[in-house]
């Protein structure tokens, strides 16, 4: 009996140190769908999958599109549809100033048109995190796409060419969002391909340095990137490469205290002369099938791509053909199956066509406003009656029909396109940046003919002034995402010299405080990188 | 002579004479046990001294039972009397009077790994049993100490039926991480019962607790304090609730048939516009094109979606022993249907245990299996909110057909002929959709402890267990219901004809070593148990295509199924010892493994030491006869956290993403692989609590309770924080940052306050006071960072209404505070500019009150007089507050004449405030954040014993309970009491009517 007890008690103890031995191996345990970097970065498609992440945070905002859960988006700690890019950017682009005010309630969204932002203002929060998000996403691309681990990785010929080029793009969407970050935040958080993840939180970089960085950036791809038109719609090419370069030089001094006028002009020129035309019709920009302005002669030269069905979210286009729907409006007329009733413009924008103030005549035919229930003057921002509706954006064809879903847009959204360029040269050449005075009058008649369907709206030379400018400029690009910058770059943005409905939170409008011209760091990361100095003012 | 007679003529002398053999020297005693009244006491556990064989007594109090010739006394113990040892004397009849006593030191409690008489526990540790568990209609278990425990605050999430309770034991230790106390079932730590993001973590049930039936529950002990509870490591800071179920009895089978049936009522409608106000309104407020869309039908939505339900709770249990094999088994069904129309829940749940004891005692086996099979119908709690905002003059029906007859909101320019953002015809929302879901589960474990032959003082014992479910539903809504009428993109195709599927795992794998040694000679007692654990988590959620009801595909999932699983490997010890029954010493120490955690971080220790000091055995003391117990606790220990995290958050990895989240390059749209965010760093959270408690009971224990206070101080806390931007793919992260505080005082009594050969009364009464502060939110603490924003609100998109902010409450409001005129009405949208700097901004709200209560009582009793009983619970909550987000949302101007197109109903607060709603500020005044504090009576019931009325041997039982019977309450909502502290569509919790009956036979 002992010896079974005996034998009973070895048993027991081999078996307990043996289970012990395998068991605690046993805490190895990996996802089963996702994949790790040696998986993902196998193989060219790996890299172009990737790739099309780096691109697509432009137009989504997470994995599970059109939203997820906290897991599945891309930036935490804010409502999913309020995280795109696009549509964050546009708010702190258009809200703050006279082009457009918005009746919803969600908090901190009136702030921007009252100009008392804080930096704890969650749009702006999301604004940077997305744009410091795709910068992060980029860097991994660019680090992961260096020679040493292509060749660790065994890849090499054509691929290894593809992925490079690739990297190339990477490096173009990353100087994007740094010129976000320089134009909207001026002093941002400096991250490259040589930040570890999870490692140190990087430096701060000022302004003017920052903008050194973005040209230097743009200066090294410009060679290599496939030449205007050559690459694949939706890609990256010189065209983008340059305009972006001319949007900076535009804006050099306001960046960085040096003015750039002669740079802006060679690089909108180089734009202007690599093929791009005007499509035939203004209102055709914004529609569900203006991906057709892309085509080798059109006016699209770098734009984020919306699909109804398979490139889904409540930001970017989607956001701007419905948040513009609303009192009277037919949400069937713009392809949508019913209005958000939340954007509006002030008067100040209409005020600058023809046909103001009930606009019962159209010679401009960039003057695409609603007015019917719609009261010109704004005595109450959230009541969207208050104020002319804007119908620029529209998920409908050229044809009339209605986009592929009545719930996602289908319309692009040109970052940039030759309109800009036009008008870019022809500023630069009034503020002293050499070029040619006809070429800069006839750009812009260019755009007036096509405004005004002939000639009749054409201007001569000695109505080609800076105020001009900035008043062509609001009735080209209007909610584009242009005019913060713009009033910015003419001094007319917090100063009292130029008012319009509620500037700064009061009827008549007032000026503020020239800190306004940047936003503050969002004070999450501040806290959280303490490396990092708060704008002035905040 | 038949022939069956024949065969027991044999079968039955062939037993009795194998019984005889096998028990050669064993030698039969009976008896009575009777109360001081001569009254049998049934139930009363009769233990030969030195030894596991035990029975109890029948219902009129008499026994037998079987012993060795050895036995020189037997124990006769049971709950409410003082345990009596008594001498065996030879021949005849042994007849026991068991004087009563509310003295429950003699009660054994379970513990992690073992069990303890209640005198010699040393920490922190409540056992209630079957007898003191509420009463009523009741679902899930954790409903049955609700109130009992000082220290648990069990708030149920709502009146759906079998929607389960959010349990907080001392105020939660955890931010971010689960607060959710560790639920251990006859040995099987369960799986945490909600996932990360609150939903119930076994697909289709309502909660997984549900799926245990409560009337299988003996016993539920409440590990508080860390050196009970850091014996369960890593997953014991928010406390450990041990459940024991019923087991067999020795003797004859005993059934027991019990029937409750109950009829639930909604106790009052949300306060809206009556049709007569509402078209008032609209009439002064709206434009001609809002006046004209009135309807002329006079329509209480509530009462549309409202009904009274009835609900049937049928158990059927049989217990005894057959020879050496005690067993139980029970069926039970529960078919509840829910106040809010179309829900229900039915379950059905079966559960055997056998504990045989074999090889003379040496080797003892428990084996529980238990199963249930439940079918839900879940009723579209969006209604709730619908039904307070939809048009009163509107009629249910429209008189078409359209809808499926339903009355919407329409707008002819629109593709789908429904007018967007206008709430959807409550009374369709529900008629309409089909939720169902069949969920099974089981959980089961077998559990040797063998008492080593050749050392009886050693036990080796090994535990196997389980816990398997697998939930499936599915949900239909036909195409011509408003909330999904042609919702495919090209609005072609509408309805839902969708599943899903789940199947999940957790297993454990226990052993340990455990001696036992009285050392007479130096007046001590040790003992010491060492173990091995490993359990595993796995979870199985197969993905569907989202389908119209014509089949249309909406969206295809990128992969069939998911499976994440995680895993613990634990090694335990602990040593208790006493010194002459007065001095009593505890320590425990757990080494735990968790494969959430990179294997730099994986192993985490988890010590806890604690004291205990007998006073009552002192001189002093000991023949005192006021003080009949006195005792000092004293603890220390530390414990961890891990669940309620990603499984896989320290990994690097790359997820894809789903189709509807491509980028068309080219022609084609490619695929998306994100890089996600990951913290290698992650670790375990840790939490030192400190606990100091006493013991008493006064007048021959007729007074009893005990004091405690304590100190938890949770450290790395896991909690989600902003990662400085450009060092990761994400901007917040799971990270260990931040510290955090609970101190708090638990004060409990039990009184006898009457008993005599008539009366008996009991009171009880226990006091909560816990308070709750954050202390560290930052790497480096900086005054300037407000904190962590959390609680998101309805009205406007992302907005949020509470802080985690350093020095305050968690989830604190975060608002700002109201100007009011002179006659105290709100005046809209005017704030106190609290930094002075002439701007209402976002730098003016300020850290207003928290939803967790300051100090919670619960309050009890229970008469007994001859055959009638009767009893009533109490529970208050002190300085709790609510943000009322229904007066907040639905109170204003602007829901009612909505801009949009349609009319809204709302709360009758806009009467009061006229606020317009316009503006983004209002929603975040604190006018709208209210003290919910209450007391609420939650059940009183009288029941009559009508004995054995059917035949000798049986006892039948009757009795009359109402549940929720009343609220008192400042608190202007429905209800004060909904967990999270945002009051907005919450599912009214019922009054219950239950007439219950239970025939012993």
């Amino acid at each position: 009996m002992k010896k079974v007890i005996l034998k009973a008690s070895v048993c027991f103890a081999v078996v307990g140190v043996a289970m012990i031995q395998s068991c605690t191996k046993d805490l190895n345990l990996s996802p089963t769908n996702d994949v790790t970097s040696e998986t993902v970065y196998k193989n060219l498609a790996g890299y172009e999958s990737v790739l099309a992440k780096v691109y697509g945070a432009f137009a989504l905002t997470g994995n599970r599109a059109p939203a997820g859960d906290d897991a599945t988006k891309d930036i935490k700690g804010i409502d999913e549809g309020f995280s795109d890019f696009f549509r964050l950017f546009w708010k702190a682009q258009e809200l703050s100033t006279d082009e457009a005010v918005i009746s919803w309630g969600d908090v901190g969204i009136q702030d921007f048109h009252n100009m008392n932002w804080t930096s704890n203002n969650s749009f702006l929060t999301g604004l940077y995190y997305r744009s410091m998000y795709q910068i992060t996403l980029a860097n991994e691309f660019i680090r992961q796409s260096a020679d040493d681990q292509l060749s660790k990785r065994g890849l090499s010929g054509p691929d290894a060419e593809k992925i490079q080029e690739f990297a190339r793009e990477a490096r173009f969407l990353r100087a994007f969002q740094y010129w976000v970050l320089m134009d909207l935040f001026g002093n941002p958080p400096f991250a490259t391909e040589n930040t570890a993840i999870g490692g140190a939180p990087p430096p701060q970089i000022k302004r003017a340095d920052l903008f050194n960085y973005i040209e230097s950036e743009l200066k090294a791809i410009e060679p290599d990137v496939p030449a205007p038109h050559a690459n694949e719609y939706g890609r990256v090419d010189q065209g983008a490469v340059w305009a972006l370069l001319a949007r900076m030089y535009l804006n050099a001094e306001i960046y960085t205290g040096t003015a750039r006028y002669t740079d802006a002009i060679t690089y909108s020129k180089k734009v202007i002369d690599a093929g791009y035309s005007l499509i035939s019709n203004y209102s055709w920009l914004m529609l569900a099938d203006n991906n057709l302005n892309t085509s080798s002669t059109g006016e699209f030269i770098f734009t984020i791509n919306y699909d109804g069905l398979k490139t889904q979210g409540y930001g970017g286009t989607t956001f701007l053909v419905h948040a513009c729907v609303g009192g009277s409006m037919p949400a069937s007329a713009f392809g949508i199956s019913g209005g958000w009733s939340g954007t509006r413009t002030t008067k100040n924008l209409p005020e600058l066509f023809p046909g103001y103030p009930d606009f019962t005549t159209i010679t401009d035919t960039r003057a695409q406003f609603y007015t019917s229930g719609q009261n010109l003057e704004i005595s109450n921002i959230t009541d969207f009656t208050n104020g002319l509706g804007v119908t620029k954006y529209r998920n409908v064809k050229r044809d009339g029909t209605a986009g592929q879903s009545q719930d996602f847009s289908d319309v692009d959204m040109p970052l940039f396109r030759l309109a800009e360029m036009y008008l870019i040269y022809a500023e630069a050449y009034l503020r002293g940046g050499g070029g040619d005075e006809t070429a800069a009058v006839g750009y812009i008649n260019a755009l007036r003919t096509r405004a005004y369907a002939g000639t009749s709206g054409n201007i001569s030379t000695n109505e080609l002034t800076l105020d001009f400018i900035l008043n062509e400029r609001a009735r080209e690009l209007y909610w584009e995402g242009f005019r913060r910058t713009d009033l910015i770059r003419f001094n007319r943005f917090v100063e009292g010299s130029y008012l319009w409905p509620w500037k700064g939170g009061v009827a008549s409008g007032t000026g503020v405080s020239a800190v306004r011209k940047l936003y503050p760091l969002p004070s999450r990361d501040v806290n959280s990188n303490t490396n990092l100095v708060q704008n002035p003012g905040y | 002579m038949s022939r069956r007679k024949l065969l027991q003529s044999i079968i039955l002398p062939a037993m009795l004479l194998f019984s005889q053999l096998s028990f050669a020297q064993d030698r039969v005693i009976t008896g009575r046990v009777t109360d001081s009244t001569g009254t049998g006491v049934a139930g009363v556990t009769i233990t030969a001294r030195g030894t596991q064989t035990t029975t109890q007594t029948n219902n009129d109090g008499s026994f037998r039972i079987t012993v060795p010739s050895s036995i020189d006394a037997l124990i006769f113990s049971s709950v409410g009397f003082t345990t009596l040892q008594v001498p065996v004397v030879s021949g005849g009849p042994m007849n026991v009077s068991l004087s009563g006593t509310t003295s429950t030191l003699n009660e054994v409690v379970v513990i992690g790994y073992g069990t303890r008489m209640k005198k010699d526990l040393t920490g922190a540790v409540t056992a209630i049993t079957a007898k003191d568990f509420n009463k009523g209609a009741i679902t899930t278990p954790e409903q049955l100490i609700s109130g009992k425990v000082a220290g648990v605050q069990i708030t149920s999430n709502g009146g759906a039926p079998g929607s389960g309770s959010t349990i907080r034991i001392r105020g939660g230790a955890s931010l971010n991480a689960s607060n959710d106390p560790l639920i251990v079932v006859d040995g099987v730590p369960l799986a945490p019962n909600r996932n990360n993001d609150g939903t119930p973590s076994i697909a289709g049930s309502p909660d997984p607790l549900s799926l245990i039936n409560p009337n299988d529950i003996e016993s539920m002990n409440i590990l508080k304090d860390a050196s009970a509870t850091a014996i369960y490591g890593s997953r014991a800071s928010n406390g450990v609730i041990i459940i024991t179920t019923k087991k067999g009895r020795s003797g004859k089978p005993r059934f027991n048939f019990t029937t409750q049936n109950s009829i639930s009522v909604l106790p009052k409608e949300a306060d809206v516009l009556t049709p007569g106000e509402f078209r008032n309104y609209v009439n002064t407020h709206g434009t001609p094109a809002q006046i004209a869309i009135m309807g002329s039908a006079n329509t209480d939505w509530q009462k549309e979606i409202y009904d009274n339900a009835f609900t049937t709770d049928n158990n059927l249990s049989v217990s005894g022993s057959y020879k050496w094999l005690p067993y139980r088994a029970s069926l039970g069904y529960l078919n509840q249907d829910g106040i809010l129309k179309t829900g229900s829940l039915q379950r059905t749940s079966a559960a055997i245990t056998l504990s045989p004891r074999l090889l003379d005692d040496h080797l003892k086996i428990d084996l529980n299996l238990k199963g249930s099979l439940s079918h839900s119908r879940f009723a579209d709690e969006g209604a709730i909110g619908t039904a307070v905002r939809f048009d009163p003059t509107q009629p249910v029906f429209s008189g078409g057909k359209r809808f499926g007859g339903y009355f919407e909101w329409l707008d002819p320019s629109s593709t789908t002929g429904l007018r967007d953002l206008a709430p959807l015809n409550p009374v369709g929302l529900l008629e309409q959709k089909e939720d169902k879901s069949d969920v099974q589960r089981s959980i089961g474990n077998i559990q040797f402890d063998y008492k080593l032959h050749f050392l009886p003082d050693l036990h080796v014992n090994l535990n196997l267990g389980y816990d398997v479910s697998k939930g499936e539903g599915t949900i239909y809504i036909p195409d011509s219901a408003a909330s999904s009428y042609l919702r495919s993109p090209d609005a072609k195709h509408g309805g839902v004809d969708n599943q899903y599927k789940q199947n999940k795992s957790n297993t454990i794998l226990e052993t340990y070593l455990n001696y036992v040694k009285d050392l007479k000679s130096i007046y001590s007692r040790i003992d010491v148990i060492a173990g091995y654990s490993y359990q595993d988590f796995s979870t199985t959620n197969y993905n569907f295509p989202d389908r119209t009801t014509d089949g249309f595909v909406i969206s295809t999932p990128s992969f069939p199924f998911d499976k994440p699983e995680n895993r613990l490997i634990s090694f335990y010890g602990r040593l208790n010892y006493s010194y002459k029954g007065k001095y009593l010493l505890t320590g425990t120490l757990r080494r735990d493994g968790s494969s959430r955690f990179s294997e730099d971080n994986r192993w985490g220790m988890f010590p806890s030491g604690a004291f205990a000091w007998r006073l009552k055995e002192e001189d002093f003391l000991k023949n005192s006869n006021t003080v009949s117990d006195l005792k000092l606790r004293l603890g220390y220990g530390e414990t961890g956290q891990q669940d309620g995290i990603d499984n896989y958050g320290y990994i690097a990895r790359y997820s894809l993403a789903n189709q509807q989240a491509q980028y068309q390059f080219g022609n084609r749209f490619d695929s998306l692989l994100r890089p996600e965010g990951y913290n290698p760093n992650l670790k375990w959270e840790q939490t030192a609590t400190y606990n100091v408690g006493l013991d008493y009971g006064f007048f021959n224990n007729r007074i009893t309770g005990s004091v405690d206070f304590y100190i938890k101080k949770t450290t790395d806390l896991l909690s989600i924080i902003d990662q400085p931007a450009g060092t990761n793919f994400t901007n917040k992260i799971l990270a260990n940052i931040g510290d955090m505080e609970n101190r708090g005082v638990e004060f409990t009594i039990n009184a006898q306050l009457v008993r005599n050969r008539e009366v008996t009364w009991d009171f009880g009464f226990n006091f909560t006071y816990n308070k709750n502060e954050i202390t560290k939110l930052t790497f480096t603490n900086d005054p300037t960072f407000p904190g962590n924003l959390t609680g998101g609100i309805a009205g406007g998109v992302g907005s949020t209404v509470q802080i985690q902010s350093v020095g305050y409450p968690k989830n604190s409001f975060y608002v700002y505070q109201q100007i009011y005129d002179k006659s105290g009405k709100p005046i809209e949208s005017l704030f106190e500019d609290r930094n002075r700097d002439g701007v209402i901004n976002v730098d003016d709200l300020y850290r207003y009150k928290s939803p967790d209560p300051k100090a919670f009582l619960g309050a009890y009793s229970n008469v007994t007089w001859n055959k009638w009983t009767a009893g009533f619970s109490l529970r208050a909550n002190i300085g709790n507050y609510m943000y009322n987000n229904r007066f907040s949302n639905t109170g204003v101007q602007r829901n009612i004449i909505d801009p949009l197109g349609f009319l809204a109903n709302g709360s009758r607060n806009l009467l009061e405030t006229n606020f317009t709603g316009n503006g983004d500020q209002y929603l975040l005044s604190d006018y709208y954040v209210e003290n919910a504090s209450f007391l609420r009576m939650d059940y009183i019931n009288v029941g009559y014993n009508a004995g054995s009325l059917v035949s000798k041997h049986t006892n039948l039982r009757i009795g009359a309970n109402v549940q929720n019977v009343f609220t008192v309450t400042k608190y202007r909502g429905l209800d004060p009491e909904v967990p999270g502290g945002i009051d907005n569509n919450f599912y009214p919790r019922p009054r219950t009517y239950s007439l219950s009956l239970s025939l012993d036979f």
